[in-house]
């Protein structure tokens, strides 16, 4: 398996073949299609993520010491953009999510490309990603 | 006759490339660009006149008076106003609607009832919320039909004599209905009640004659009629304001403070507390000039042209869904793509050098009613061209195609 910043590095190069974000939208809107789908039961208003323009819904498991996360969202660029979050996050320890810097964000040219309100968005995603991985921790 | 280019000469803002591409601006109902005469205005007070108002015996406060003070006279010629003391300056039309709001507090009790609609933007509907929950009285919802028009026949049957204040919108931000404003505000005096109208919407786009209407309270706002930000209007009947308490206490809304009792100013320095936006308010004098040298009648008849053309260029798109089709709609148009998000729709949009706006515009409630999280809006104004609705159309397109 993988780890949170060899998947990282994996990403960042993904995106370096794409010249325009029009392209990088596209590579995420098809990996928006792909995120595999958070089961119903999951969808509720409890699991929606606070601070974004579109519905995001995110829940996790614990399983073998990993977290699982699965996700949705009514947009699909947002389901891509959390697609790619749990592609780096998801079947990794606790400790290790809570702790880890994501530097890919940065590295695609994420931060100059969101505007303020969506890039809280972003952090409200990524907020409580971490959450669930220091409760787990502290399980 | 309108000429587009020489009208778009005048805004520096746009002619700038986006994201590579040449800015088309649709968001005019959130925002609407300056002028340079506007832009001139600002920086005209801050090098030459900037001082304070009202106050000095110097030169430059007098200077800077007058000049604030013509604004003044600019705006009640605009809207008509009988008295320029019924023109009261504020931050916009939010401000204004929470200035009247504030003072119904003491006005009303629980006996009483306020009637808004359910196509009303958030500072419509929340000033009035927090006046009731003071006041005790309480809050009537006319409802919207499928149309996007104002159920009337609701609102007929809402209005009673316990009714004090009926608050309505001119023109819906997220439907852009035109409400039928005059019989609105007839059957409203028929039962004894006041009427405050949200103009913010018609300000820019439509002829308002305040004496005409006779209605009793109109807002709006500089920033979305070619002026600046933080500036807004409150007209409100003379009688009225007379009556209104004041909204916030200090300088220049006083006559004479002693720690007995206070007495406060005459209108409309009675509402005018603290020092104003004095640059604002000098510059909106300028953006009533350009509309008026334009004359409203052609920047309605300009939008209107491009409301039809968007219109029928909308309806070719595959899963075309408006959002309000009101009988009578100013210059905006709110839609949904089947099976679209119109968050997607704006952040590809915005890709392409296309400023629209997506959510729920401030106006839960509508969306609420529509069953809907928000929409996409293409919402126009005088330097807006049919090329750039064409061209906005062609990255909806695109965007569809990549999203689908």
């Amino acid at each position: 398996m993988a780890s949170i910043q060899e998947i990282q590095a994996e990403i960042i190069e993904e995106f370096d073949v794409f010249e325009a974000w029009m392209e990088k939208y596209e590579y995420i809107i098809e990996l928006g299609k792909g995120l595999p789908i958070i089961d119903a039961k999951h969808k509720t208003d409890n699991n929606l993520i606070k601070g974004c323009q579109s519905r995001v819904w995110l829940h996790a498991d614990h399983q073998d010491g990993k977290i699982i996360y699965s996700a949705d969202s009514d947009a699909i660029i947002t389901k891509g953009i959390v697609a790619i979050l749990i592609r780096v996050l998801s079947n990794q320890a606790p400790e290790e999510i809570a702790k880890t810097n994501l530097a890919f964000i940065d590295k695609i040219g994420f931060k100059n490309q969101l505007s303020q309100t969506r890039a809280n968005g972003l952090s409200s995603m990524i907020k409580e990603m971490k959450l669930y991985a220091l409760a787990f921790q502290n399980k | 006759m309108i000429d587009g280019s020489k009208i778009r000469a005048q805004f520096p803002t746009l002619h700038q490339k986006v994201n590579g591409k040449d800015l088309v601006y649709f968001d005019n109902a959130a925002s609407s660009q300056k002028p340079q005469i506007v832009l001139n205005s600002i920086a005209r007070y801050y090098s030459h006149d900037n001082a304070n108002v009202h106050r000095g015996v110097h030169y430059l406060s007098q200077e800077a008076t007058c000049k604030f003070e013509k604004t003044r006279t600019s705006a009640q010629a605009f809207i008509n106003a009988k008295n320029s003391c019924e023109i009261i300056f504020t931050k916009g039309t939010t401000d204004s609607i929470n200035l009247v709001a504030n003072g119904y507090r003491s006005i009303l009790n629980k006996e009483d009832e306020i009637i808004i609609s359910e196509m009303e933007h958030h500072s419509n509907i929340v000033p009035w919320q927090m006046c009731c929950e003071l006041s005790g009285a309480r809050l009537k919802i006319i409802p919207i039909l499928d149309s996007g028009d104002l159920d009337m026949e609701a609102f007929e049957s809402l209005l009673s004599e316990k009714t004090k204040l009926v608050a309505i919108t001119h023109i819906s931000n997220a439907l852009g209905t035109i409400n039928p404003i005059e019989k609105i505000i007839k059957e409203t005096h028929m039962v004894g009640a006041k009427i405050l109208i949200d103009g913010a919407q018609a300000a820019p786009h439509t002829f308002i004659d305040v004496q005409a209407l006779d209605v009793d309270y109109y807002c709006f706002s500089a920033h979305k009629m070619y002026g600046p930000t933080g500036v807004g209007v409150l007209y409100g009947k003379e009688v009225l304001l007379n009556k209104l308490p004041p909204y916030q206490g200090g300088g220049e809304m006083i006559k004479e403070v002693n720690f007995k009792k206070t007495i406060y100013a005459d209108l409309p320095h009675k509402f005018e507390a603290g020092t104003p936006n004095v640059a604002g308010v000098i510059a909106l004098k300028a953006a009533l000039e350009f509309i008026t040298d334009l004359k409203i009648e052609n920047i309605t008849k300009h939008e209107d042209d491009l409301l039809q053309h968007a219109i029928k260029e909308l309806s070719e798109i595959s899963g075309m869904q408006f959002v309000g089709e009101a009988r009578k709609r100013a210059a905006l148009v709110s839609f949904n793509i089947k099976g679209l998000h119109s968050y997607d729709v704006g952040v590809l949009l915005d890709e392409m050098g296309v400023a629209i706006r997506t959510g729920h515009h401030c106006a839960q409630p509508t969306m609420q009613r529509y069953k809907i999280p928000g929409t996409a809006r293409m919402s126009f104004a005088i330097y807006n061209t049919k090329q750039e609705i064409d061209n906005c159309i062609a990255a909806i397109k695109k965007a569809q195609k990549m999203l689908a």
